[in-house]
């Protein structure tokens, strides 16, 4: 499978090096030598010097024989010239970036009129995530699955819980709740836990369970459920507006704070019923002032990842009850950063990349399923699936407890005919079912039959 | 330094060479030669050996340029040394030192022997003379890029210090199949020359080995007189390889993919065929008056050019006794080599071209100083990298060459002898005039001189810079 990567900044060299490893051709096409010889020195990929959004150069790029274009250039009209053009002489499949929020207001246009596969927006993503961890604060993560039937949370075992030092069983048999661990974090350490696994203080864990069906559990284990009522947010880019918008739609109080002038009265204009502050996020005085210490939610939204880190943890020194989420965009150091408390960590490329590795590995994988949703958690290291069955296979029609599945696969939820539960040993896998489902990401699983240990 | 890895590749490469050890003994076997023995016992060394530095997988996989350049400088170092084993173990070649001397000749594809004679040889030694030369020409780097899906990402630093040019490129977006292109292009040109040459009544044996010494451009000949006895019809056949060995081999990709416009545009083929043919033209001209007929003149000339512009070093006629213009272009040629991305060796005509051009805006800045230009190749503009690159190149070129000459000239030959053998050796052609001319060798000198034109066809071959860091100190230290 050929790929054509347009623009190789932070985003474009994850994707390819990501597609690289996964076993695609790729070849990656920028302006700026200097990108090109990074990636090309680390990555098994094809760098060639050229602007995307030139014909000649697609075409010497072998558009035409390609299955996958992406463009995330900087420029939202640069990207989708170039899927227009790929579109036009080739089959590939086109993903655009478009971020600018008078686009995506018009992305189903786009999507329709330009034949796009995808339009990526990752501030509006980055925000969606963002929005979520604030209806929930105490997890450092929520995914949906299943058009929001089925709920991923992630979040930290603090001291005082029920779980700690009782195997996973007991959340089933004594909690009485259906709610399934799908993956431990421990340290640097990734484990898919059995039934009898203990967790211990401070372990991460990922749970699954259908909407609506949680909220017993988690007050049995004596976790906080109740949403924000208040957020103040550090910075006024696209992905502020993005989230103020969702958060004023839940009637959450927003506090925006920005240094820019003008920009402050484009948000003014924008956002009606949010508080827009004119200042310098890192005046502790105004922080104060605006009652950084009283808030339940605090966002550094800055285009500095420094400054948002120093940003959270000042927040943190104030305000140790308050739910902090942190963008980091460029920083790596996962291990520094994953040790110093900062709350939820979003990263909106890695969000951009997911989106595409997602779609790229649905392109893929056989008909018999088609992956739906794909997250990656603890850095990478799992994969947590949802796929869609389209027809009869190998995993198809056999009880679970005949199939030998791979290792570090654990089946989560099948969401079936308007229903979701929990499989146990004599249930099956039908046709139209969608199946969520965790692998270490090593596994490599591109559909669903991959699950199968062969 | 990453000393796990270098040390896990060099492992590699000694299995691998293990291998190919193996062919030489069953030819041996095939002849009933006692000598063949002992190229088993070579290959169990180089494989065990292999296996032992090949142990343990690191976990830090990573080749970044310095672990790059410094194992591929090492890697061939140690083939070579392993390489040299058996011809001393069967007693062919008693010295040590002269049978490592034979084997880099052979692994760098230059072909300077220290033999004085070869008919007497056992068949299995001329075949791994030969075949030395059919690994190099391509690259053992290559070929293990090509055969073991090793390392991941981060190999494209080894393909880039060990292929041949100023800037390396990758046919397509994985470097294992590129590596792969390259070989099945090298193993297509290979298996046409053999038929061919068999065809045209050349003996199975020697059809195989010349066809190893044409295509990887090297010049190992299985007759003491190289290629002067064959047939005419032969000769000619081998001109032709060896002028399309001296190729880019991205041309032959660019035509396989049908991308002629792409073949058309490069611009080093071109000058490469050009010099050629003038070449070809002011020497037959030149030595005209020395044969019967226009064709033999002409038949001479052109393989004589072939053989030394793209490196290969066989020879049908002593050009030493020709006319001083036509020797004085010889000389030249050796210097300029063949095109980059070829089997052929010498500074490369793309760097020429580049030189050319790097002369010409240094006059023009002079005459219209507020002129901004870029230098273009093959239409597309040159990174200024890649100009001072090749301005080092040539500068550190320089220094060797005449560096060399200072230290062989202990031994007192003439100045020809002296100039043409570390030109012959740093350019891998293989002869040169005076006493290392094409019809006689490198035996007469001393231990010394031995080692540093070992040096030189290293460095040659590698294109000094991988040579040169191995012998830096500071590329050694952990950090």
């Amino acid at each position: 499978m050929r790929v054509i990567v347009v623009g190789c900044g932070k985003v474009g060299t994850r994707i390819a090096s990501q597609l690289s490893t996964e076993g695609w051709d790729v070849t990656v096409l920028d302006n700026n030598p200097a990108h090109l010889h990074r990636i090309s020195d680390s990555y098994d990929v094809l760098a060639m010097e050229g602007d995307g959004s030139s014909y000649t150069t697609l075409v010497e790029a072998g558009v035409k024989e390609a299955d996958l274009i992406i463009a995330v250039t900087d420029s939202d009209e640069k990207n989708l010239l170039c899927c227009l053009m790929a579109k036009r002489s080739g089959h590939a499949a086109a993903i655009a970036r478009v971020r600018n929020p008078v686009y995506h207001s018009e992305v189903e246009y786009f999507r329709e009129n330009f034949n796009l596969a995808m339009a990526v927006n990752q501030e509006h993503a980055a925000a969606e995530e963002i929005a979520r961890v604030f209806r929930f604060p105490s997890a450092i993560n929520i995914e949906i699955f299943s058009k929001g039937r089925v709920e991923l949370l992630t979040f930290r075992l603090t001291k005082d819980s029920v779980l700690i030092g009782k195997p996973l069983v007991y959340i089933h048999s004594h909690l009485r709740c259906d709610v399934l661990v799908l993956l431990v974090r421990r340290g640097s350490q990734v484990i898919v836990p059995s039934g009898e696994f203990v967790p211990e203080a401070g372990d991460i864990l990922s749970v699954v369970y259908s909407q609506g069906s949680s909220g017993g559990f988690f007050k049995k284990i004596g976790i906080e459920t109740d949403p924000v009522h208040s957020v103040m947010i550090i910075g006024g880019g696209r992905m502020s507006v993005y989230l103020a918008k969702r958060l004023i739609r839940e009637r959450i109080a927003v506090k925006i704070i920005e240094q820019d002038e003008k920009r402050c009265e484009e948000l003014a204009n924008t956002l009606h019923e949010a508080i827009i502050v004119h200042g310098d996020g890192t005046d502790e005085d105004l922080l104060m002032e605006e009652g950084i210490q009283n808030v339940e939610g605090f966002a550094a939204l800055t285009g500095i990842d420094e400054l948002n880190i120093i940003l959270s943890l000042h927040a943190r020194g104030q305000n140790p009850k308050a739910k902090l989420v942190t963008k980091i965009t460029r920083i790596g150091f996962t291990d520094v950063i994953e040790s110093l408390d900062l709350g939820t960590i979003v990263n909106p490329k890695d969000i951009t990349a997911d989106f595409v590795v997602h779609y790229s590995r649905s392109l893929q994988a056989s008909m018999d399923s088609n992956m739906e949703t794909l997250y990656k958690l603890a850095d990478g290291q799992a994969e947590v699936m949802e796929f869609h069955v389209r027809q009869k296979s190998e995993a198809t029609g056999r009880e679970l407890r005949k199939m030998r599945l791979k290792k570090n696969v654990l089946i989560g939820k099948i969401f079936r005919g308007g229903w979701v539960f929990t499989p146990s040993g004599p249930d099956t896998i039908e046709v139209g079912d969608n199946v969520i489902l965790v692998a270490k990401a090593e596994d490599k699983i591109l559909e669903l039959d991959d699950i199968l240990d062969t | 330094m990453n000393y796990g890895m270098v040390s896990y590749i060099l492992g590699w490469i000694l299995k691998i060479e293990g291998v190919m050890l193996l062919l030489p003994a069953f030819i041996g076997l095939g002849y009933r030669e006692p000598e063949s023995i002992w190229y088993f016992v070579a290959a169990a060394i180089s494989f065990v050996l292999g296996f032992f530095l090949a142990l343990r997988k690191p976990r830090n996989r990573k080749v970044f340029a310095r672990e790059g350049f410094v194992t591929v400088a090492l890697a061939w170092l140690v083939m070579s040394l392993v390489g040299a084993l058996p011809f001393t173990l069967c007693g062919d070649i008693p010295s040590y030192l002269d049978a490592v001397f034979e084997t880099v000749s052979g692994f760098t594809t230059t072909g300077s022997s220290i033999l004085r004679e070869v008919e007497s040889l056992a068949h299995c030694t001329l075949f791994w003379r030969s075949f030395t030369h059919w690994v190099g020409g391509m690259g053992i780097f290559v070929f293990m890029l090509a055969v073991i899906p090793l390392l991941g990402g981060s190999t494209f630093n080894l393909m880039k210090a060990e292929s041949p040019g100023p800037v390396v490129g990758k046919f397509v977006p994985k470097i294992r199949d590129s590596a792969v292109i390259l070989y099945a292009i090298y193993l297509g040109i290979t298996v046409t020359l053999f038929l061919l040459l068999a065809m045209f009544g050349m003996p199975i044996f020697d059809a195989i080995c010349h066809t190893f010494g044409t295509v990887g451009t090297g010049g190992f000949s299985v007759k003491n007189d190289s290629y002067a006895s064959y047939a005419p019809v032969l000769q000619v056949i081998t001109t032709i390889f060896m002028i399309l060995c001296g190729v880019n081999f991205q041309l032959y990709f660019y035509l396989l993919a049908r991308k002629f416009r792409l073949a058309f545009r490069m611009s080093e083929v071109r000058a490469y065929l050009g010099v050629i043919a003038l070449s070809i033209g002011i020497i037959t001209i030149n030595i005209h008056s020395m044969y019967k007929t226009t064709g033999e003149a002409l038949n001479y000339a052109s393989f004589q050019v072939g053989t030394i512009i793209t490196t290969t070093g066989y020879m049908t006629a002593d050009y030493d006794l020709w006319p001083s213009l036509s020797k004085t272009i010889l000389v030249l040629l050796m210097i300029v080599g063949a095109c980059a991305g070829s089997t052929g060796g010498g500074m490369k005509i793309s760097r020429m071209v580049l030189l050319l051009k790097t002369i010409k805006r240094e006059l023009d800045s002079i005459i219209h100083p507020r002129h901004v230009r870029n230098i273009r190749f093959d239409k597309v503009p040159v990174a200024d990298e890649t100009v001072r690159n090749t301005n080092v190149y040539i500068a550190i070129y320089g220094v060797i060459l005449f560096g060399s000459m200072l230290l062989i000239s202990v031994d007192n030959f003439d100045f020809t002898t002296n100039f043409t053998a570390v030109a012959a050796t740093l350019n891998n052609i293989g002869p040169g005039l005076g006493a290392v001319g094409p019809t006689r060798n490198f035996a007469d000198f001393s231990a010394f001189s031995k080692c540093v034109l070992i040096f030189d066809m290293l460095a040659g071959r590698l294109e000094l810079f991988p040579v040169l860091l191995l012998l830096t100190p500071r590329s050694w230290k952990k950090y």
